[in-house]
């Protein structure tokens, strides 16, 4: 019997199956690695690079890079650690995230990772651009101010809930998330609270109505414990605080 | 050998007084701080003028120029500085007015507002300009340490305040860490 491939990260040994990622490993092995576009559940997409790791010395995405015997992987040291937090700062800048006013706040996978980072502040210079909110839903909020274009909505909405509800509109700097229809506001749509497009936001911008602010501030879902020992929020039965549906 | 005091100064720019009320949210351990510090120019002492500081403490960011003005003279007079909470470090909740034209805001308040006689928009030559947005004090001035939280609670002030004091390097536990 042939022995199972092997990596290390950060020098623990950890086993993998032929044509798993780096990511994919370090899960199911139970190592966390912050990532915020990256949901097992998903194809990965590679776009956030919050889960940079070094691979035998090299800077690469964890969620896309395939586990290989033998590979020497980095994620928890000073230089990988300082390059995501970078990726946050700019993250924060870029939109805008006034959290003491967001409803997601505690509960935020975005806040999360910048908390596990260390971020203490966003460093760069804010941005502050004027994104509109998106209120026509009846059940549905869209606060597009703290969208990270992560696409997790946009996979979710085409791949699970057959919906094709969002999509990413516009290139680089002007790459933004829109609604597919003719007036571009989601009352127009089918979408539903129990789409799957509405549980896999790790950031505030989709929200539900109606309810908000339910659990008191120091019971939130990372309020006591970092998301690498509580998990993501998306992967989480709303009755622990989590958004994925019971 | 008399140990001198470090002189401490403190103000609150574009910010509710929040994190000045968590800073008296320390409570007994405002006598400790008091044996270690002087507070010179700060709402706790009233004091107006600024003198040659060890620590400067910001609440707020700025939205007009008396604000980048007393700013500056922080910068100057403060060896180390420090942005308190969401507001200095973000813009906080004031900066949500940069969704919107400036005339538009002192319109919606002064001209729109509910239950206005004469209304006016108040133009008196005391009143510091208003800038066109709120920014953070990073954006101006360079900044030692950030402390954030709306506000940060007085245990993660307790515990800036004693490492800084004590010499030894920042370490807040997680869960003094927030960004709310
Ligand atoms: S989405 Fe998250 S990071 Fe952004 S304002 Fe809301 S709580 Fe803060
Ligand atoms: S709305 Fe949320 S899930 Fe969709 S792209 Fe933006 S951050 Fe990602």
């Amino acid at each position: 019997m042939s022995e199972e491939p092997r990596f290390t990260l950060d020098g623990r040994t950890v086993p993998f199956q032929d044509g798993q990622t780096i990511m994919a490993a370090a899960l199911a092995a139970g190592i966390y690695i912050p990532h915020l576009c990256f949901n097992p559940e998903f194809t990965p997409h590679g776009s956030c690079r919050v889960c940079l790791v070094k691979v035998n010395g090299r800077m690469q995405a964890s969620c896309t890079t395939p586990a290989a015997a033998g590979q020497v992987v980095q994620s928890e040291i000073d230089e990988v650690r300082e390059i995501r937090r970078g990726l946050l700062q700019m993250l924060f800048v870029e939109g805008n995230h006034v959290c003491p006013a967001c409803e997601k706040s505690g509960a935020c996978q975005l806040q999360a990772v910048a908390y596990y980072v260390g971020m203490l502040a966003p460093h760069y210079t804010h941005f502050y651009p004027r994104r509109p909110v998106d209120a026509s839903h009846p059940d549905a909020l869209i606060d597009f101010n703290r969208c990270i274009l992560c696409e997790l909505c946009v996979r979710a909405s085409r791949e699970v809930d057959g919906k094709n509800v969002f999509a990413v509109q516009g290139r680089g700097i002007k790459a933004h998330l829109v609604v597919n229809t003719p007036s571009g506001k989601l009352g127009a749509t089918d979408f539903s609270l129990s789409d799957k497009a509405a549980q896999v936001c790790p950031t505030g911008t989709i929200l539900s109505k109606h309810s908000g602010y339910e659990i008191p501030i120091g019971q939130r879902l990372y309020d006591r414990k970092p998301i690498n020992v509580v998990g993501d929020v998306a992967a989480l039965a709303v009755s622990k605080g989590g958004r994925r549906h019971d | 050998m008399i140990e001198s005091k470090l002189k401490v100064a403190t103000c609150s720019l574009c910010g509710c007084f929040g994190c000045h009320m968590s800073l008296l949210d320390l409570d007994e351990r405002l006598f400790d701080l008091a044996e270690k510090v002087e507070f010179d120019r700060s709402p706790l002492t009233d004091l107006k003028e600024l003198g040659e500081c060890d620590i400067g403490i910001i609440e707020g960011g700025i939205a007009n120029v008396e604000n980048v003005h007393t700013l500056l003279e922080f910068r100057a007079r403060c060896k180390i500085l420090i942005a308190m909470g969401a507001c200095a470090i973000s813009g906080g909740i004031p900066a949500m007015r940069n969704h919107y034209e400036l005339k538009d805001c002192l319109e919606e308040s002064y001209t729109r507002g509910i239950g206005l006689v004469d209304a006016q928009i108040p133009n008196d030559p005391e009143i510091p300009l208003l800038l066109d947005q709120v920014h953070p004090i990073h954006e101006v001035v360079k900044i030692d340490y950030f402390l954030p939280g709306c506000p940060p609670s007085a245990d993660t002030i307790w515990t800036f305040v004693t490492q800084l004091l004590a010499g030894q390097p920042i370490a807040l536990p997680y869960t003094q860490i927030h960004y709310d």
